[in-house]
This record gives C-alpha cells, structure tokens and sequence, in this order.
C-alpha cells in the first residue's frame, strides 16, 4: 500500500499530505515531477496543495507540462487512485483528469478558514468510510476556488453522482451563506467518471491528527487505505 | 524563415463573471467616473514567431494558445503579428 505524492516547484502541503497518508497506515513517499515515471509499486497518487511553479499564468496551467504528470495521466487513465488537494484539484482540472475550472473567489480575497464539507458520494475508493451526508469540518487556503463548468457538464456530474463534496453549515444545508467562494452548486470536490480521480478544494490532510485539533480529514485517507487493501491480494 | 511579434490578449469569456472587473468598474464609479462601463480584465502577452508566413506563424501563436496560453472553458483570446524588420 503505497502512496507517491508529487512534489512541484511550490508545493508546499506535501509534507503534510506524506504525514496523513502514513497515518493510515500505507507507505508513503515524495515524487520529484522532473521524473519520467511512476514506480511500479504506488496505488495512490496525491497531488498535493501549494503554488505550484508561482500559480503562473493560470493556477496549475504550467504543472500540467511537468514529464511525471504524463505519467499520471497515464497511471489514471488505467485506473490507479489519484487525489488532487487544492492546488492538486486545479491541476487535475488544468490536465483535463477533471471537468471545469477553479475560478478566483468572488470576494477576490485568499480565503484560509475553517469550512463544513457534506459527502455526497460515499461510494468512491476515497470517501467509503463516510456516510452519505456526512459533514467534516475541514480548512481551506484559496484564492481560486470557485468552481466553474459549463451547465452541461455540471448537469452531468450532478446526473452521475461525482460530486463528492459541497459547502455547507455545520448541520450539512448547503446553502449560499455555506458557499465560501461562489462555486457552482457549493461544489467543493468531483470525482472522475471512473471514479478513480478526486479533485477537492479543502485540505483533509490539515486535519489528520487531533492534536491539531480535528482529524476529520483523515476519514478520507481511511477510506484510500481501505480501497487499496481490498485491491491488494494479500 | 521571418520572424512576427505577436500580441495575445486574453479576456475572460462573456457570460463568466469577471470580479476583478466588476470591482475596478466599482471603484471606478464611486471615484466619479461614472461613463466608464463594462470593465473587463484579461491579459497581453508577447512573443515573439518564426515561421515562413504570417499565417503560419499566426497557426503556431494558436496552437500554443490552444495548448497553455489561453484556457478555453473560461477565456476568449485574440491575436494580432506584425512582421519584425531584419536585424
């Protein structure tokens, strides 16, 4: 059980995320994007929060190019797990893994707080270990979080159930006032149609350990053990 | 070959709300200039083309704006070359 988390020229969650992901009990290890391949032995892939190369251009445009994300694409076009986390979410987007766009905020401000997410999808080998509506508490740290796609698309995404995660109040209504940042639907994270890819704007990896307060977050990297011990013939 | 300057400029598309736009046309108002409407903010981006034409070199800004420059669910963008004088 093995995650590989990609480190970009300004990540900077992936020491968190690498923490997380071994405190559900996998290995865990960092990815350098200059690499031109996935070792043979990683089921999970994370691509985790930061800025990558400054947030040039766009947020995530630039990370698409790195050698090691034609090696995700790859890896997750054959079904491997990938979990995109902030600025993870808008590289999966920005490689086409992913629906839409993360547009700025509507305030115009870099929100970092506390927000509620609701789980809409338990079904995914990232969220198993939820329960359908289900609220976490879990921080977010954006200034391009609004969620964007065409009508269509999200018509699609609400048709199939992949949207994984939504804005909400701590009792789960997901209404205008929960909606940090004027994404669509108070989505804050989608799933892929195979449902091996999640990009999500809150950072679970935050809030994995309860000496910091919550550990809300680590029912997610549960859940990623606990599909990888199931695919994993022991 | 010839060498082109190109312009790109990047605008987001209509219909998607531009905040950076709305509030400069905002603060635009309440400094009294009240005629200035429709506030849009994009970007300009230069470079410079070799190519053997000015429509191939007009197919190579494209396909690079198709690729990286420009994101086409949300932005809109136009280019403008001009042919450079020989060094």
């Amino acid at each position: 059980m093995n995650y590989g988390i990609v480190v970009f020229p300004g990540s900077n969650c992936d020491h968190d995320a690498l923490t997380a992901a071994q405190r559900s009990g996998g290995n865990a290890r960092y990815l350098f994007h200059k690499e031109t391949s996935i070792p043979s032995d990683i089921d999970c892939i994370i691509l985790p929060g930061g800025f990558s190369f400054g947030d040039y251009l766009r947020c995530g445009a630039i990370a698409r190019f790195s050698p090691l994300m034609r090696e995700v694409v790859t890896f997750a076009n054959k079904g491997g797990l990938v979990i995109g986390i902030c600025n993870g979410f808008q590289i999966l987007t920005e490689s086409g893994l992913l629906p839409g766009v993360l547009l700025r905020n509507t305030s115009l401000s870099f929100i970092c707080r506390d927000v509620y997410i609701r789980a809409d999808n338990t079904q995914s080998p990232f969220t198993s270990s939820l329960q359908q509506g289900q609220v976490l508490r879990i921080p977010i740290a954006h200034g391009e979080g609004n969620y964007f796609a065409e009508p269509e698309t999200i018509r699609r995404l609400e048709d199939e159930g992949r949207v994984a995660f939504r804005y909400c109040t701590a009792d789960g209504d997901s209404n205008d006032e929960a909606n940090p940042n004027g994404s669509i639907n108070n989505i804050a994270g989608i799933l892929n149609e195979r449902g091996n890819v999640l990009g999500m704007m809150p950072h679970p990896e935050r809030y994995a350990d309860k000496a910091l307060g919550c550990d809300d977050g680590m029912a997610i990297f549960q859940s990623i053990a606990n599909a990888m011990r199931i695919a994993m013939p022991l | 070959m010839n060498t082109y300057h190109a312009t790109v400029t990047i605008t987001l598309r209509k219909g998607i709300l531009d905040v950076q736009g709305k509030t400069v046309e905002h603060a635009l108002h309440a400094s009294s200039f009240s005629t200035l409407t429709d506030v849009r903010i994009g970007k300009h981006v230069e470079m410079t083309v070799t190519a053997a034409s000015e429509e191939e070199a007009r197919a190579h800004v494209d396909a690079g704006c198709k690729a990286l420059i420009a994101n086409p669910i949300i932005e809109d963008y136009s280019i403008t070359l001009h042919a450079m004088e020989a060094a």
